[in-house]
């Protein structure tokens, strides 16, 4: 084992393509917590200054609280498309199966500008006015299909006959989607729930194009970029969403491998994992 | 077997799945108490018959019916039956007491009342004190013990069984195919068992349905299944069987007398050409590989005697299997010989005289 002496060039890789991802991230709090206006090094002390003054702005609380709401509807409403779909895309065959699972899977890779665009055009065709409403539909958009890519696993790895079983038994078939299902595929509700509020609150092209005149946070973030001033305190509204961001993924990412876990242990039927 | 009250009747039970038909018109009667066997290859519709009995899908055609009542159109949730599946289905997130007393909770029976029949269903599997325990803290045969007793609990007219002990090592496969029979005879519940395992059949049942491409072959006890198999096909799928070439030499009042290959000419009474069977139709004989003997001794006898030389020899500690080639055969014979006291393993190439008796002969077309 002579491999000290020489340099490791994957490992000089790895690092630096770490820094490379990570480094602006890194800026964020760093400058947050800056007691400079001024966006440069060297940092001149530490200050607490910029998270008081996010206490003290009304147009944030209220853009809070807008992205809040789109958020949770965001997810509730994507996840229960999601469920339904992933149940009938794991039980069920029917005919172009796989073009429909296809189609609806789309949103994920289409670039959100152009349907952006599209659902501007639309709204404006159908003459509805824009809201926090249509900032929802194009949310539910770009979420259903990671709430379906997450509950396809949840309802894939469920073992058929369990549902059987139950109906077997007695159960009725809200019985059985009540005491077996839903307990089994929690895991991945949660998940999905998490995932998608995550990625609704963060989301910023639709929500600018889609919004009327009630700004979601991105949005408000954005318009404050033009105030030079108001950069530091945008910089510590970032890293608390950074946070909350990062927090709310492994949260669902938690939730995820418990469900995997519980359904691992039935599927191995004669030895256990522990 | 006192009583013979049908419990479940199947009147030309077909299932299609698009142009595939996976059940060609199933008749048969099963009896209250009785342990009945599906018995066939993988894709032979036996699993889709038990699906069908189970209610969890319709038949394309025909009439099931338990008990007297047409299952047609009764949900599997109202039906008299209760299933073991092939991989349990126990529910992951629920403790072991819980997945027994499963269906009593659907029933709204009491707390006490699901306690005491859950604790009862538990003993009788031999699960006294498991009843805190989560399903992944089982092993497989006690999952299968979990997976029986949430089914006798509902106290069914019928439990089905998909193929119960195919996930369970030999030794314990053994023991749970004893236990499983020693419960049903006390129970006195119809047992209907789905396998693909015929020794396991054997072992297990009051009689036997076997299997081949959506219909039954033959319907009968195991012994009768064993000794006289309706068609080669049920022959070999039931154990070993040799065949041999044969056809009519002539008839007479003292039967019929056959030209079997290797073993010369024979005559059978008529009891041994089965009913429907024209005699002229008959075209090969098939011997069990224990109905023929190798005479070691020279003063050994047997009612026939044929010369023949030993192929190759399997030894099985307790028997060994011999294949042994007869004049003007391609293919050897097997035949069996317990493994008695002083009687060493005749080698490969060494002549033997093959005896063998005119009722151990099966005729067929």
């Amino acid at each position: 084992m002579k491999r000290g002496t020489a340099p490791n060039w994957l490992t000089i890789y790895a690092v630096a393509y770490m820094v490379f991802l990570y480094a602006p991230v890194v800026l964020l709090p760093l400058f947050a917590f800056n007691d400079a206006t001024i966006i440069a090094f060297p940092l001149s002390g530490f200050t607490t200054e910029w998270f008081k003054v996010l206490w003290s702005t009304d147009a944030l609380h209220s853009a809070v609280g807008n992205s809040a709401v789109v958020a949770f509807v965001t997810a509730l409403v994507s996840t229960f498309l999601g469920a339904c779909a992933a149940r009938a895309s794991s039980r069920y065959s029917f005919p172009a199966q796989k073009g429909i699972t296809g189609f609806i899977m789309l949103p994920l890779v289409l670039p959100e500008i152009i349907v952006a665009v599209s659902l501007i055009v639309m709204l404006m065709q159908l003459g509805l006015s824009l809201s926090l409403l249509t900032v929802v539909a194009g949310h539910v958009l770009i979420c259903t299909p990671f709430s379906i890519a997450i509950l396809s696993s949840a309802f894939a790895g469920l073992d058929q006959s369990l549902e059987e079983a139950s109906f077997d038994l007695g159960e009725s078939r809200w019985g059985t989607f009540r005491r077996v299902t839903l307990p089994l595929v929690m895991p991945g509700v949660i998940s999905s729930l998490l995932i998608c509020f995550t990625i609704s609150l963060d989301e910023f092209i639709i929500a600018f194009f889609l919004t009327g005149t009630d700004a979601t946070l991105p949005v408000y973030i954005w318009s404050q970029l033009r105030f030079p001033t108001k950069l530091p305190s945008v910089m510590a509204l970032g890293t608390i969403l950074l946070a909350l961001s990062v927090g709310l993924l492994l949260l669902a990412e938690w939730f995820r491998r418990r469900a995997v876990r519980r359904q691992g242990l039935d599927a191995s039927s004669s030895e256990g994992l522990l | 077997m006192s009583t013979t009250k049908p419990i479940i009747e199947l009147r030309d039970v077909r299932k299609s799945f698009g142009a595939f038909e996976a059940l060609k018109g199933i008749n048969a009667v099963i009896n209250e108490g009785e342990f009945f066997s599906l018995l066939g290859p993988s894709g032979c519709g036996k699993t889709t018959l038990l699906r069908m009995i189970a209610g969890f899908e319709p038949p394309t055609a025909g009439d099931i019916s338990i008990d007297g009542k047409s299952m047609d159109g009764i949900a599997a949730n109202a039906r008299p039956t209760n299933m073991v599946f092939q991989s349990y289905a126990i529910f992951p997130h629920l403790s072991v007491a819980d997945n027994v007393g499963y269906g009593l909770k659907t029933k709204k029976l009491p707390k006490a009342d699901i306690k005491r029949e859950v604790d009862g269903a538990l003993a009788m599997v031999d699960l006294v004190g498991y009843g805190d325990r989560g399903a992944h803290e089982l092993s497989g045969g006690q999952r299968q013990r979990v997976a029986l007793a949430r089914a006798l609990v509902m106290r069914p007219k019928v439990i089905l069984l998909d193929e119960p002990l195919s996930a369970l090592d030999k030794k314990l496969r053994d023991q749970m195919q004893f236990e499983l029979r020693e419960l049903q005879k006390s129970l006195g519940i119809t047992f209907i068992l789905v396998t693909h395992d015929q020794e396991e059949a054997l072992i297990m049942s009051d009689r036997i349905a076997v299997m081949f491409e959506g219909e039954i072959a033959q319907l009968a006890t195991p012994e009768e299944l064993y000794r006289r198999p309706a068609t080669q096909r049920v022959a070999s799928f039931i154990g070993v069987m040799n065949f041999l070439e044969a056809k009519l030499e002539s008839s007479s009042d003292q039967g019929v007398t056959l030209d079997i290959a290797a073993l010369g000419n024979v005559t059978l009474p008529y009891q041994a050409v089965p009913q429907g069977m024209n005699p002229a139709q008959i075209a090969k004989v098939g011997i069990r590989p224990e109905m023929l003997t190798l005479l070691f001794d020279p003063t050994d006898k047997a009612e026939n005697e044929v010369q023949a030389e030993v192929v190759s020899s399997d030894y099985y500690g307790d028997m060994t299997y011999y294949s042994v080639s007869l004049p003007n055969q391609k293919d050897p014979v097997i035949i069996s010989m317990r493994n008695t006291a002083g009687r060493s393993i005749a080698a490969p190439g060494s002549p033997v005289r093959v005896g063998w008796g005119v009722e151990s002969v099966v005729l067929f077309e």
